[in-house]
């Protein structure tokens, strides 16, 4: 079956790209070896968190600050009323997961280890969180339901750089009634759904937590219908009550992975995953179709445009080799940000600013792979989410809007020549 | 054996997307989930025995292996791990039994009256389940009575100067659903092919996931030696079984580590019918004479098909049919994986995993399902209590062939896959 555009990769830089074109009336194939980081990141989403140290108020307003620090960032080919479009767009399509905030300011909202992480966008589920306004915090856990630790989350809470009082405690409640073997997240979360366990939970907490106290759990309650659930607890306990991001798998990521692929699978996109792209025959500078590696061997697809979200060196999109070499993986890209060897390419401390860091490809204003020269690849190729380089995503916490934005704009990018073409054959 | 597989798990990051996946730890306490099972467990399994047995209650459905951004081969491990397991114990008596199609068709073909009772009879079933492991409940086909071989040989393919297509229809199809064999035959006819039906036995893919290697690279080097001569011609296989289809186009090779030219040649060759089909259409080369199919039927992609990474090519070849309504399903597996939900200690973990297929296809209010798998159909006609019918069904009766066709075709088609469960 022939397809319009091809997009490498299915993260929320690759999802957001198919789905645009596919509401858009394209028919779009997603390849991906596998599934993306929304199974292992928080599904908050994060714009700009961190300038230097310093950390952002306002990603809108900081904007400016960024770019001059870091000339080559992705956002610099994102203009400001259509980085707001892109998350105006992607909390419509986020639908019951009710995503809350702007660009005006980052909320604040403690992570697994009780850091206050800056966030533009956050799922309803969790926005009480918000640790801005200070107050008294409890964070409640589960015996053995290893990957959520309350005491950890509070004490390091109450040792973090914030404008307004807080405090914060830690309450454990014995495991929810029933249930047999491992207590994993996935497995909790489905109980959530299945069994209802809101009643148990609610019964805990209500002699557990005081009135004034905004409740945080471990963000499990449910893949299916978890804003019901925690609306349905903010009532019985007539308190707030927040969900916390565990160790992984995120179940909000998951929660927002299969929001996107329903709405990619209803409007006729296909996702494959356990494939490889592995290239691409080009004519006259434009891709003719693309290699891909499933059971059989390699199968070529005709193709209109393709969408590269492959990743960075975490999802495999860009690999360093024993050699020193740092090449993009599927289309063997130019990159950008890649130290010359006989600098250094890594520093010694972990969290320092690493030389490698930045490595990616350099595109146009259309989000396109650009050569040395800065004359696109191939000229409907585009590229989205961390394979663009110029961008230091874990130390911004910038790396979901980038995805957004990113995947956003070479959507726009695939879809604004036939919209032209459209009004000039009406002209 | 090639270490490919292997190694593969030093690339695991255990970042735990296959534990979110994995429907059998969802539903289980009984599995540890296949990152567990799988690459860790792997690390401490060396020329002793396995560190541990609970990889037996892997079903072996590949959603691990396909989720997995970094390219681990978690099922097929855990396939290796669990013949280790058998190796050691030695294969239960049930297990080597259900893992041979072709013998039980031919014990039942004769006596497929008496078969078909006994099959379906709860007391028959009652005790089968305490003597041998079979639980009475499990979704059972009945015996057709004559394999699809034998209708074969009966019948007269197109005149020679069309182009051929051989056709392996597996087990399922030649003991239980000859009907279906029919049916690819008249729309592979239909499209202007001369079908060629080789001689064929198991391809082994339930000896190996009951663990028993030696006898499954015999069943494959057997079908392989049948199939390879039309290989060689460069003539396309097509397989109605997503299963048996990827067991030759790779996981004979992957898990069993079978290494020859033949295997090779004939892996090239195979093609998921709906893929083949769909190919024809993206070269033009499909007929669309489609007549309306006024109904809205659910379809699930069997874990086995998704293995082949082909996308869904029946929604593809589906929505050419006019009025015909197709409602893509999003849970990932059926439950029955083959020979997994038949077994006693492993029929109710198949049918939880399989609860929130059947409830979302009960859900749409239809009591016709697609699916492509044969296993699969009679696992959810059993759970969802509707008609299970392979893709190429919805296509024949959109051809008008249930009405053209030779003689016998009609009630089948109108008989379609349904079980009694």
């Amino acid at each position: 079956m022939s397809y319009d555009t091809l997009v490498v990769g299915a993260g929320i830089a690759g999802l957001t790209a198919a789905l645009r074109l596919t509401e858009q009336g394209q028919r779009v194939l997603i390849a991906a070896r596998g599934v993306g980081a929304t199974h292992l990141a928080p599904a908050t989403i994060d714009v700009l968190g961190y300038l230097g140290d310093a950390r952002v108020e306002s990603p809108a307003g900081s904007m400016k600050a960024l770019l001059a620090a870091s000339p080559d960032h992705p956002y610099r080919h994102i203009p400001a009323d259509q980085l707001a479009a892109s998350l105006t767009w992607f909390t419509a399509r986020a639908g019951t997961l009710g995503y809350v905030g702007s660009l005006e300011e980052n909320m604040l909202l403690p992570t697994a280890l009780g850091v206050p992480r800056p966030s533009a966008l956050a799922p309803q589920t969790m926005s009480a969180g918000d640790l801005r306004a200070g107050g008294r915090f409890v964070f409640v856990g589960v015996k053995g339901f290893k990957d959520f630790h309350p005491a950890l989350i509070a004490e390091n809470l109450v040792r973090a750089e914030l404008s307004q009082p807080v405090t914060a405690r830690a309450v454990e409640l014995e495991a929810p009634p029933g249930g047999l073997g491992d207590l994993s997240g996935r497995v909790i979360a489905g109980r959530f759904d299945d069994d209802d366990l809101s009643h148990w939970l609610a019964g805990e907490l209500v002699n557990r937590t005081e009135p004034d106290e905004r409740i945080g759990v471990p963000a499990v309650l449910g893949v299916r219908s978890a804003t019901e659930t925690w609306g349905e607890l903010e009532r019985t306990l007539e308190r707030k009550v927040f969900e916390v991001s565990t160790l992984p798998p995120s179940i909000p990521g998951i929660r927002l992975y299969e929001a996107m692929a329903r709405a990619l699978r209803a409007g006729g996109a296909r996702i494959v995953h356990g494939v490889r792209v592995v290239g691409a025959h080009a004519n006259d500078g434009r891709i003719a179709s693309v290699d891909v590696v499933n059971a059989t061997g390699t199968v070529s697809h005709p193709i209109g445009s393709v969408v590269l979200a492959s990743g960075g060196f975490a999802s495999g999109g860009l690999e360093l080799d024993s050699f020193g070499v740092t090449r993009e993986t599927v289309f063997d890209l130019p990159l950008i940000g890649v130290p010359t060897t006989e600098r250094v390419r890594f520093a010694p401390g972990y969290f320092d600013a690493q030389p490698l860091a930045r490595a990616g490809v350099a595109t146009d204003d259309l989000l396109r792979p650009v050569d040395a020269a800065g004359r696109p690849v191939y000229t409907n190729l585009h590229a989205a989410g961390a394979i663009v380089g110029g961008a230091v995503p874990w130390k911004e916490m910038s790396g979901t809007g980038i995805s957004i934005a990113t995947g956003y704009a070479a959507a726009e990018a695939i879809l604004a020549p036939a919209t032209l073409a459209v009004s000039e054959a009406v002209r | 054996m090639n270490d490919v597989i292997r190694d593969s798990l030093d690339h695991c990051v255990k970042c735990t997307i296959c534990e979110s996946f994995c429907p059998v730890s969802q539903a289980t306490p009984l599995f540890p989930g296949p990152k567990y099972a799988g690459p860790q467990a792997e690390r401490y399994r060396g020329a002793g025995p396995s560190p541990d047995s609970s990889v037996d209650y892997c079903s072996g459905c590949g959603i691990c292996t396909q989720v997995c951004p970094q390219d681990v081969k978690i099922a097929e491990i855990n396939s290796r791990a669990r013949a280790k397991v058998w190796e050691r114990r030695g294969i239960p008596l049930r297990n080597q039994l259900i893992a041979r199609p072709t013998v039980i068709g031919r014990l039942g073909t004769p006596v497929a009256p008496l078969a078909n009772w006994a099959l379906h009879n709860r007391a028959v079933r009652t005790v089968v389940q305490s003597v041998i492991g079979i639980h009475r409940d499990a979704p059972m086909p009945s015996f057709a009575g004559k394999t699809f071989q034998r209708r074969s040989r009966n019948h007269h393919a197109a005149p020679g100067d069309a182009p051929a297509v051989v056709y392996f229809h597996g087990c399922g199809t030649n003991y239980y659903e000859p009907h279906v064999g029919e049916m690819v035959v008249a729309v592979l006819e239909h499209n202007g092919f001369r079908v060629i039906v080789p001689e064929q036995d198991c391809c082994g893919l339930p000896l190996q996931s009951n663990g028993n290697f030696p006898a499954a690279r015999t069943y494959v080097r057997r079908l392989v030696d049948r199939l390879a001569p039309h290989a060689r011609e460069g003539l396309p296989i097509v397989s109605n079984s997503t299963s048996c289809g990827l067991m030759l186009k790779r996981e004979a090779h992957e898990i069993l580590g079978i290494d020859e030219e033949d295997l090779k040649i004939v892996s090239g060759s195979m093609f998921d019918l709906c893929e083949f089909l769909a190919g024809l259409h993206e070269r033009g080369a499909l007929r669309t004479d489609f007549q309306s199919l006024p109904l809205t039927v659910p379809y699930h992609a069997p874990c086995q098909q998704r293995g082949h990474g082909i996308g869904k090519p029946a929604l593809d070849l589906l929505a050419l049919v006019p009025d015909l309504k197709m409602i893509e399903l999003d849970v990932d597996c059926c439950g029955i994986a083959g020979t997994y939900g038949l077994k006693k200690e492993k029929y109710e973990i198949s049918m939880t995993v399989g609860s929130r297929l059947f409830s979302d296809i009960t859900a749409t209010g239809s009591d016709l399902a697609a699916c492509d798998s044969e296993t699969c159909r009679w696992q959810i006609a059993h759970g969802a209590g509707v008609t299970a019918v392979h893709p190429i069904e919805l296509l024949f009766r959109a051809y008008g062939l249930d009405r053209t066709s030779r003689q016998g075709l009609v009630a089948a088609a109108m008989r379609s896959a349904s079980v009694d469960g």
